[in-house]
This record gives C-alpha cells, structure tokens and sequence, in this order.
C-alpha cells in the first residue's frame, strides 16, 4: 500500500531538456510562467501552447502523464472558468437566460484564465518530470546562494530538502514494517469511519516518529564524524555547468516572448 | 616498536546527569597499522570509548591524543575526524545522499577539496569496497552489507589513518558480516589503514591482533586473543562468551584432558587430541 507512492514525479530520459542545467530549467519555468501573463490575445495562448507542447514532444513523456497532472486542479480551472464567465458582464450580450448574463468580454476573459492556468500547470510540470529531485535540489541551492549575502540559509534549505528525500524511502519502509507488526497484533486500518481511522493511525505514527527522532540524531552524529559543519567552505563533486544547450534554451525563451510581444502589438485575435 | 597513533591517558567519560562514568580511567595505546578489537556486553562503554577516539565526544577527564592531536577546542576536533573516521552500527542512519558517490563525496566536499580530486578519490574508493557498479544506485536498494561497504567507502574517500568500526556488523546477516569485516582486515593489510573495531561477537574479536575487553567502563582484559580467551572463567564470568572451540577445550580441560591453553581453531583441536597419548 505504501509502495506505489513516487517520490516527485521524475521521468528519466536523455532528451535536450533531460539534459539542461537545472537552473536553467527553473529560471526558464519562471520566465515560461511570466510570459503566460504577458500574452493579451488567443494568438499568444496559441504561440506559447505550441511551444510547451514542442518541448512536450521532445522529452519523449506520454501525453498521458501531462495530461494526469491537470487532473488535481481540474476543479479550480472549471471554477475560475464559471466564475469569470458570469461575473464579466462588461461586453456584447451572448446569452440572457434569467439572472445569467454572459457576454464576449466574459467569455474571452473565462477562456484566458482557464487556459493561463493549463499552461502554468503543464510547463512547471514539464520541470519536475524532466529534473531528478537531487538535481532540482542542488539548481536550487545554487540560485539561491547569492542570497546567502542577507542571511536566507540556502544550503541548509537545500540539505533539509535532500536529507528529506534520501529518507523517505527508508521511512516509509519503516510505516510499512510497523503497520504488518501492528495488523499481527489486530490492529484495523481499513474499516471504519473517518475518526475511527485517524484514532487506528496513532499506533503508526507515535512509533514513526520516535524512530525518526533516532534516525536524525544518529544521522547527526555521522555527519559530524564525516567532518560536516555547514555550507561554509564546502565544495561540490558534481559542479554545475551551462552549456552550449543553455544557451539555446535561453535564446528559445527570448524568441518566445519577442513573439508573444508582437503578437499582442498585431493584436491579430 | 611502531608509532603509537592513538594514546588514551586516564581516560573518563560522564554522561550529563548520569551518577556512573561510562568510561572510567581507560589508558591505551594503540600503534598504527594494528588490528585492536574491543570486546564488551551492552553498556560496558565500548562505543562511548569510540566516540572519544573520533572527538564525537570530548573527555571529562584524562586525554586522548589522536594522530598527535590531542582536542581542545572545535578546529582540533575537525582535524582529529579528519585523521580517524567512522563507521556505525545503523547502515540506513549514516548515509546522507540519495545517490550512493554523492555519498562518498560528502565527507571530501565537507573538507573544501577541489571537485575533480574528489571525483578520483571517489571513484578509487568505491573501486576499493567493491561497490563501483553501482555508483549511480539509490542507497534504499542496496543490502545491509552493501550500505556498510558505502559507508566505508565514505571513509575511506578522506584516506584516514585509523577507522573506528563501531559495531558495524552487528545489524547486518551473516554473509554482510562477513563481508565487512574481509574488508576491514584488507584495508588493515593492505592500506596499513589503523583499525579499531568494536563488536560484541567473539568471533570477531578472535581474529584481531589484540583484543581489550571491556566491562563496567574500565578495561578488563587486554592482550591477545588467544591469551585473553584463554582465561575462559574470566571472560564468562564478564556475561561474555567464547568461541565455541575454545569452551569445548575448557570443558575437556576440566574433565582432565590435557590441552594446551590457547586452542582457538577447529585444527588446532584436531591436532591437540591428535597428540593426546
């Protein structure tokens, strides 16, 4: 039961996006996030769409798995959908039926949103499915280590989130050992209502985390044996590189919002 | 007579709030390139005593002087691990990356050493434990045995002079436990790398150069192993055993068969009663 559960949602491959620095890949997310608010017409939707669904294409991910992302928010795309579609009233009169009044405005304002959010959805998730979590972690650490002049603790930030994945697998495999050990002794986790279930959980979670609490400070102790004593003056095996592919993706980027940017001037549709 | 790499003096160690000392005016020296176990049931400080040897802990009284450094404040300490590694007991508790080299490189990138001497160090280390295919693996899937091996590596990637194994066996099957300790005499011969391994397994303790056990915090025995087995009433007495060869020898013995003290093998058995008229 608590096998099945992916960490992130990291789909390897060796495609040109596989293979971008992941801070270019972040910064890119950003500004890929920043142009879908840029684009004021259905043709600029339509430029960035093609692009995400280029980039889509190339990294050899089933459509299905991009498509399994949307599911979550599918709710909030429909809700913010209705409710720009009603409240817009500004506008030619589509359709009067009663109390609803939708009008062009309504419909073309609805539209944007709902397809600014598709689009924000599916390009941070063309990220995650294309960057491993360590990887994502160490892009991370790296951008944000100028910050480092004001005191934000980057590298703890970045050693936190790490250490955090390096230990989910061994927890889970801990719940797992504790739930047969507890199911032996006739403990239910499947019947029973909402409260029941959450009360059935105790027994779980108090062992989980007096072993994790034992787990941190034997951790503790070995890092410091391994010499460990913070971000300062500690260097990196695996340093991170642009390349001559960063380059192109940052010349992708420029070329799409210069395109977004006239298409909104045109103002085609 | 070969250099002594580690010197305890009158060595005490009390935990805060505790009315006992866990390790109590221990002396000991250890020469470099020796192979010493400690022997001693749950509670006798064996693995206090490790953690003074690797500046984990720092004595209440007495000194331990490690590599000529004898701790005193936050730098020596970093120079002291530096010079002595470790390995623990939990495998899962000691390995801090998701990527079993970027483990490796954790202890050379906490020292500030360029990135591509680290890569060599690295890749020569895992080569060394044997673990180099599988680099790239996430250490959730490795065996108990092979999570040791990494965390060796680990060690052994800062090239210290002495590695301190505090029970590092003694939560894995028997093929790891093996396994580990292979690999711990191996580095002994062929590194010259100083071993200090704890353990509560005669077996293991068997096979050192010397053996110290403890009890109680103090050293209660020291020498040999085959000379500390051979008191047998002693190390029963301790709430330890003794290979199981060696109790059959007491057992003939005091039945009035005439065997020598020091039988620890299966051969020298055979050979003994062989010779028995």
């Amino acid at each position: 039961m608590l096998k099945n559960i992916t960490l992130g949602q990291y789909f390897p491959g060796d495609s040109f996006i596989h293979r971008l620095d992941p801070r270019t890949k972040l910064l890119a997310t950003v500004a890929l996030i920043a142009i879908v608010f840029v684009a004021q017409g259905f043709s600029g939707f339509l430029l960035i769409a093609a692009f995400v669904v280029a980039c889509a294409a190339s990294t050899g991910i089933h459509l299905k798995f991009l498509v399994r992302g949307l599911k979550p928010i599918m709710f909030i795309i429909i809700f913010t959908f209705v409710l720009n579609l009603f409240f817009q009233t500004e506008g030619r009169e589509l359709v009067h039926w009663g109390f609803i009044r939708i009008t062009d405005q309504g419909l073309r304002m609805a539209s944007f949103m709902a397809m600014r959010l598709i689009l924000l959805v599916v390009s941070s998730q063309l990220l995650t499915l294309t960057t491993s979590p360590i990887a994502l972690t160490d892009g991370l650490e790296s951008l944000f280590r100028p910050l480092e002049v004001i005191h934000f603790p980057a590298h703890e930030i970045a050693m936190m989130m790490s250490i955090a994945l390096r230990f989910i697998p061994t927890l889970m495999d801990e719940a797992d050992k504790i739930m047969k050990a507890q199911k032996a002794r006739g403990a239910n986790f499947e019947t029973g209502n909402l409260i029941q279930r959450a009360k059935a959980m105790v027994p779980l979670l108090v062992p989980l985390f007096v072993g994790a609490f034992r787990r941190a400070e034997d951790l503790a102790l070995a890092m410091d044996a391994r010499c460990y004593r913070g971000g300062a003056g500690r260097t990196r095996m695996k340093q991170l590189k642009f390349g001559v592919i960063d380059a192109i993706a940052a010349v992708a980027m420029l070329l799409l919002l210069a395109g977004v940017i006239a298409l909104n001037k045109l103002n085609l549709f | 007579m070969k250099n002594t790499i580690i010197e305890a003096r009158d060595v005490c160690f009390k935990y805060e709030g505790a009315s006992t000392l866990a390790v109590d005016h221990v002396t000991l020296d250890v020469a470099e390139g020796e192979f010493l176990a400690i022997l001693g049931r749950n509670g006798s400080g064996k693995s206090t005593f490790a953690k003074l040897l690797n500046a984990l802990q720092l004595p209440t009284g007495g000194s331990v002087k490690v590599n000529g450094i004898t701790p005193a404040n936050e730098d020596d300490c970093y120079e002291v691990r530096k010079s002595c590694g470790m390995v623990f007991q939990n495998p899962d508790n000691q390995i801090v990356t998701t990527i079993v080299e970027e483990d490796c490189a954790f202890g050379l990138e906490n020292l500030g050493t360029p990135p591509q001497e680290i890569r060599s160090r690295v890749d020569e280390a895992l080569h060394s434990v044997g673990m180099s295919e599988f680099a790239q693996a996430s250490p959730s899937m490795l065996s108990g045995g092979q999570k040791q091996r990494v965390a060796v590596a680990g060690v052994l990637a800062m090239r210290p002079r002495i590695i301190v194994f505090d029970e590092s066996t003694a939560m894995l099957d028997p093929i790891g436990r093996r396994d580990v300790f292979a690999l711990a005499r191996r580095l002994n011969v062929e590194e010259g790398i100083t071993i200090v391994w704890i353990t509560h397994f005669m077996e293991e303790a068997a096979m050192a150069d010397r053996l110290v056990v403890m009890d109680g915090g103090r050293i209660a025995l020291e020498g040999e192993p085959r000379s500390v087995f051979a008191q047998t009433d002693r190390v029963l007495k301790l709430g330890l055993d003794v290979p199981e060869i060696m109790k059959l020898a007491h057992m003939l013995r005091e039945r009035g068969v005439a065997l020598p003290d020091d039988i620890m093998t299966v051969n020298e058995m055979a050979v003994a009663l062989c010779q028995l008229k």
